[in-house]
């Protein structure tokens, strides 16, 4: 378990004094796909550096397995941080140093045994399938490799905690999923606890269980992935959230389209079920659908729905009453 | 022909002691070069040994030697060569001023070629728990050494001109010959006969360094 409680973490210039992390407080479980997603500047990459003391608090407490570590130093924080791997955004990796030694780099700083490197090194590989390229130098691989090779260093020493510190923001899309596929599996395989930051809520939804949003340096929001997704409460978290869903209809269509437009958001448990044709059915008017999107988060469907209905007003005031019983919400932004 | 026949001996000879002012300055070049370049790098900003007094006081003291033309400061260091050789004549004598200037040279090219070296696999060393020495001896010098191997050529190849510049006061080696009889007894033969040598021996280094330097980076 990783406490953050009530951390801060200033930096000073000659004018002012500005907080990066301001009083910041988040629980992480064991065993959790945890997210802190936020936009660049936001102080989620110095939040992350603050677990492993990469970053020293100004004020605060780091907990790690109820220790309080944050005035570790020398030998004590150096065996702390064997029991917490990392992974980059650019993978920093040795480039002078073949796969094998990279893997083997913290085993070798934690003074393993060489025997015991020797057998180990062959099965992180294997775990990030990358056995082939045990002897190949950084440079002769993709970004995609690098970082299956960052993932299968900040493994070696089988900690408890993984760090991930943008980890597919220099990757392209399809890269991305395969290496949070990858961070899924071993999640669920080691039962590690992973903490990840990312400026990409997509990310988020891919593999986390639970998410903080970051704004400026606070944590605006927390909660269950499908929770935050479904219901965003703070405007910065509904932006976000509006920015995945991305459902933006042609001005055009505000010009020419009758009646009302409504945007009806399922949850869950209802998603599944014909709550449209119900209504079609019930009040016996048209429903035409200009935007929609069903997205599976934590495997739990979400679904968006632009609809228009052209009705007189109070026709269309007893529809929306009938779609708000039975969807999460519904928000009439046009007519 | 007749005369570089009669040169030989000399010619021999000065080589020879070219050979070994290049030589005894380039070994001290790497083995105190290498620290204090190194020393620069981890007492500046942001890094483990963090000093700002002793970064300064190193970076004076190597562009004070930097600064000085090198045959003002193989004369400022003759009392000291003195105390410390013996005697101010000879190859020997002449190493030490030329330790002196590359060593202070190649201390600045270590430095920049650590800098080169990618901050996020010096974090990455410190996350996983490295001490200093090992982040020193498996990120900054394994990442560095291709930057290394080029710096050390170019202190070779200047060690040569160096050198050259030594047989002024005593030195020996192959510019002393070039002057004694190149510009003194008006034997110009001679004088292009030291320079074909320079600049084979130059070449050598540069092939010898370049090769050397592709072997080692992987990039």
């Amino acid at each position: 378990m990783v406490k953050i409680e009530n951390v801060t973490v200033a930096f000073h210039s000659k004018e002012a004094t500005f907080k990066a992390v301001n009083a910041v407080n988040l629980t992480i479980q064991e065993g959790e796909v945890f997210g802190i997603v936020g936009t660049s500047g936001a102080g989620k990459s110095t939040l992350i550096r603050t677990i492993n003391l990469l970053q020293k608090p100004t004020s605060g407490t780091i907990w790690i397995d109820n220790e309080d570590i944050t005035e570790y130093s020398g030998k004590s924080l150096r065996a702390i941080r064997h029991k917490i791997g990392m992974i980059f955004q650019h993978f920093n990796l040795i480039h002078t140093k073949t796969v094998f030694d990279n893997v083997a780099f913290p085993m070798v700083i934690a003074g393993a045994s060489k025997e015991a490197i020797a057998r180990r090194v062959p099965e992180l590989l294997d775990l990030v399938g990358l056995s082939d390229k045990m002897h190949v130098y950084p440079s002769k691989l993709s970004g995609g490799q690098k970082q299956r090779v960052g993932i299968a260093r900040a493994l070696a020493n089988n900690p408890r905690i993984l760090l991930c510190d943008e980890p597919t923001s220099a990757l392209d899309l399809e890269t991305t999923n395969a290496i949070l596929e990858l961070l899924k599996d071993i999640n669920i395989k080691l039962g590690i606890t992973t903490i990840l930051i990312t400026h990409e809520m997509d990310v988020i939804k891919k593999i986390c269980t639970k998410v903080a949003v970051m704004d400026r340096g606070v944590v605006v929001e927390m909660g269950n992935v499908y929770d935050i997704f479904s219901r965003p409460q703070h405007p910065f978290t509904q932006k976000l959230v509006a920015h995945t869903l991305n459902l933006e209809l042609p001005s055009r269509i505000f010009k020419d389209v009758k009646g009302s437009l409504i945007k009806v958001v399922y949850n869950g448990d209802r998603a599944e079920e014909p709550i449209l044709s119900d209504a079609i059915r019930t009040f016996g008017v048209n429903i035409n659908v200009l935007h929609g999107k069903i997205e599976y988060i934590d495997e739990k469907p979400l679904g968006v729905l632009i609809l228009n209905i052209d009705a007189d007003s109070s026709k269309i005031e007893q529809i929306i009453d009938y779609l708000k019983e039975r969807t999460a919400s519904v928000e009439v932004f046009h007519g | 022909m007749d005369s570089f026949i009669a040169l030989l001996p000399d010619l021999l000879k000065a080589f020879w002691e070219t050979l070994q002012m290049v030589g005894i300055s380039f070994f001290f070049s790497i083995f105190l070069g290498i620290p204090l370049g190194l020393f620069l790098f981890i007492t500046d900003k942001g890094l483990f040994w963090e000093n700002k007094a002793l970064n300064a006081l190193g970076g004076l003291l190597i562009n004070v030697v930097r600064s000085t033309p090198y045959v003002i400061l193989l004369v400022l260091l003759l009392p000291l060569t003195q105390i410390l050789i013996g005697t101010t004549i000879g190859p020997l004598a002449a190493s030490f001023s030329l330790s002196v200037a590359a060593i202070a040279f190649y201390a600045r090219l270590v430095q920049s070629s650590l800098c080169e070296v990618d901050k996020g696999v010096i974090e990455a060393a410190t996350a996983y728990g490295a001490t200093p020495f090992q982040i020193i001896k498996d990120v900054l010098l394994s990442e560095a050494l291709p930057g290394l191997i080029r710096g050390l050529t170019v202190t070779g190849i200047s060690l040569v001109g160096y050198s050259a510049m030594a047989g002024i006061v005593g030195g020996g080696g192959v510019g002393d010959l070039a002057i004694r009889f190149g510009y003194y007894r008006y034997e110009t033969d001679v004088m292009v006969i030291t320079v074909v040598i320079l600049i084979v021996l130059v070449q050598i280094v540069q092939v010898l360094g370049d090769a050397i330097a592709t072997k080692a980076d992987k990039k």
